[in-house]
């Protein structure tokens, strides 16, 4: 398999990401271009908002998301001093909302600037290098390639043992393939380019050529996948978290409270249906926003 | 085209070694001693006596390379081992939960690319019209639903409320005809197939827009042929390539999703016996189930890569 992309309908728009990034557009125009998308600035202010609810979540809400109240189970939505009802534990829905927009907010960003950073880290050899090294990693990502989208995020978390953290560093390892052939294939048309030669010619080390003359030029296409990335790390997590391989209860992480409210489905739907669409809005956006970088660096989307 | 086939089957064998490999180390680097896990679970007290004999038992007490072989050896016999839990041959238990994933998947399949397909043609047919503006909407959402949130909602929706279809297991209790079997497969098929769907539909779309701007098209319609015999012979048969690769991709995320919906819907695959492997610690059969389905995945990208030289002459002469 040739191709860029690897499973998951997510990782395919990473994969068109990744192509769609071949030409660039001057630093100070691209967000010029991406303001000019209404649905790119629709979906940043929404992201805005819910980072800013994140943050300030013990100013929005006096309850805290894991006290148990017994006299409230499973409450309606609109119920007098819960927004968003109560769970079969009795547990305020909306303050379990905000607290676990930190922990979906850290894990898509987080997960994403490792995943980044090891992609760029592992391709910038591969790339520069080449020769035994470059042979060597890419086989050994397509070992890492052979197996299917979660699955290998499942296996991974059964090593380390499930809980929120290693959910996060099993789907951040999963992405680590989509960087690094991204950085690679960049590295070696930037290595054959004149200004690398030149430099190379007036006698600049391996460490400047890198540092001043190929990073620069790596660093755009890498912004557009993270941000598309964001998504499907949030996505996965809480695919993990929902089967229990993620954050553990009581955690209000997104993924574990609709696991966690799955047995009371049919008597109270909305203790499933409020976090889900909340993960729903945040991939959402983020995706929104990843398409809207990519068309805004690629002129040839256009 | 002979060549071609050969080298790329013999591709297969230095993959699949590799994942057994991965599988066989991975499991080995998972905390929890199995002897402890089988010892514990009979519920009687235990000597250190019983754990080195089964130990010797198990062959665990072995250099990790002769136990890398033998498990090799035995998986290629057909042997895969006991589940600690289940009490049972791992091996007609890997059938069984293959044969429900697989049928699972196909019904994603089923619905995936007739959807998609016809979606993005028709979203490129009406480019820039209300309609394409509507696909396109649902396409951004297909993607981004979390699949086992899209499960739970079906069952509150079509299950509990309007109790259209049922929202558990293959069959109904007591065993069910082929009509039965049918009616539960829907729900969980067409919740596993939307974020395929909605891919392929983008995909399909994006390809046929920028096909319709090659010459060979334009010479199809300047020479009078009718707008369908263009759309069809020479745009949709074009657009076919990488719908392929996008499918033969989907297949993995379809045995990747299905974990997922399979824990939604109780559907008795493999997603749902490797999930309870792990959280049971039964790491024969998380080990068995990974390598069947990795190498399951392996062979779909070849059927893939095979389905190529046979859609386009160009690959198979490696041009």
């Amino acid at each position: 398999m040739s191709s860029l992309a690897a499973p998951g309908p997510a990782s395919a728009s990473l994969a068109a990401g990744i192509e769609g990034t071949a030409r660039r557009v001057s630093q100070r125009t691209w967000w010029r271009l991406l303001l000019r998308d209404w649905p790119s600035v629709v979906a940043l202010l929404v992201l805005l908002l819910i980072a800013l609810a994140a943050i300030f979540a013990p100013f929005l809400t006096a309850i805290d998301p894991l006290t148990t109240n017994t006299r409230v189970k499973a409450e309606p939505l609109f119920t007098p001093g819960y927004p968003l009802g109560t769970d079969q534990l009795g547990r305020d829905i909306w303050s379990r909302l905000l607290y676990g927009a930190r922990l979906t907010l850290t894990v898509g960003i987080a997960g994403a600037a490792v995943s980044a950073a090891v992609g760029l880290l592992i391709g910038l050899i591969a790339g520069y290098f080449g020769g035994w090294v470059d042979a060597v990693t890419m086989r050994g990502l397509d070992v890492l390639l052979s197996f299917p989208d979660i699955l290998l995020a499942v296996v991974i978390v059964a090593i380390l043992g499930p809980s929120l953290q290693n959910a996060l560093i099993a789907v951040a390892i999963l992405g680590v393939p989509f960087y690094v052939r991204l950085i690679r294939a960049d590295v070696l048309r930037l290595r054959q380019s004149d200004f690398v030669t030149s430099a190379r010619t007036i006698g600049a080390s391996n460490r400047r050529i890198i540092a001043a003359h190929i990073l620069p030029n790596v660093i755009a296409p890498i912004i557009v996948t993270a941000s598309i990335h964001v998504g499907y790390l949030i996505l996965s997590a809480a695919g993990l978290s929902f089967v229990g391989l993620g954050a553990q209860p009581p955690s209000p992480e997104w993924g574990a409270m609709v696991s966690s409210g799955r047995d009371y489905l049919l008597i109270a739907p909305h203790v499933v249906l409020v976090p889900a669409a909340a993960i729903f809005v945040v991939v959402l956006a983020f995706n929104i926003v990843g398409d809207g970088l990519r068309d805004a660096l690629d002129p040839k989307a256009r | 085209m002979t060549r071609y086939l050969i080298g790329r089957i013999a591709q297969v064998i230095p993959t699949a070694l590799l994942v057994s490999v991965v599988v066989f180390l991975m499991l080995h680097m998972a905390p929890g001693d199995p002897v402890a896990v089988i010892l514990s679970a009979k519920a009687v007290a235990y000597t250190e006596d019983d754990v080195i004999a089964l130990r010797e038992q198990l062959g665990l007490d072995k250099p990790l390379i002769a136990q890398y072989l033998a498990w090799v050896g035995n998986a290629v016999r057909g042997d895969l081992g006991t589940s600690l839990y289940l009490r049972r041959d791992i091996r007609p238990l890997l059938f069984e939960r293959l044969g429900a994933t697989a049928i699972l998947a196909a019904g994603a399949l089923l619905f995936a690319l007739p959807v998609g397909i016809i979606g993005g043609v028709v979203s490129s047919l009406l480019k820039g019209t209300i309609w394409d503006r509507l696909i396109n909407a649902v396409i951004v959402m297909g993607v981004a639903v979390p699949v086992f949130a899209l499960g739970l909602f079906f069952i509150v929706i079509f299950g509990a409320y309007l109790r259209w279809l049922p929202v558990s297991g293959m069959v109904s209790a007591g065993g069910g005809d082929f009509v039965d079997r049918v009616k539960h497969l829907i729900l969980p098929a067409v919740a596993l197939g939307v974020g395929p769907a909605a891919i392929l539909a983008r995909l399909t779309r994006s390809s046929m827009l920028e096909v319709q701007n090659e010459d060979y098209v334009r010479t199809a319609r300047a020479k009078g042929l009718k707008e369908g015999v263009v759309t069809w012979r020479h745009t949709f048969r074009n657009v076919l390539i990488p719908v392929t690769t996008v499918i033969g991709l989907q297949v993995g995320f379809l045995l990747g999703g299905a974990v997922l919906i399979e824990v939604v819907f109780g559907w008795p695959g493999m997603g749902s016996l490797i999930i309870n492997g792990i959280l049971q610690r039964d790491f024969p059969v998380v080990q068995a189930g990974v390598l069947a389905v990795a190498l399951c995945y392996v062979f779909v990208n070849l059927a893939v890569d095979v389905l190529y030289a046979v859609i386009d002459p160009r690959i198979r002469y490696g041009a």
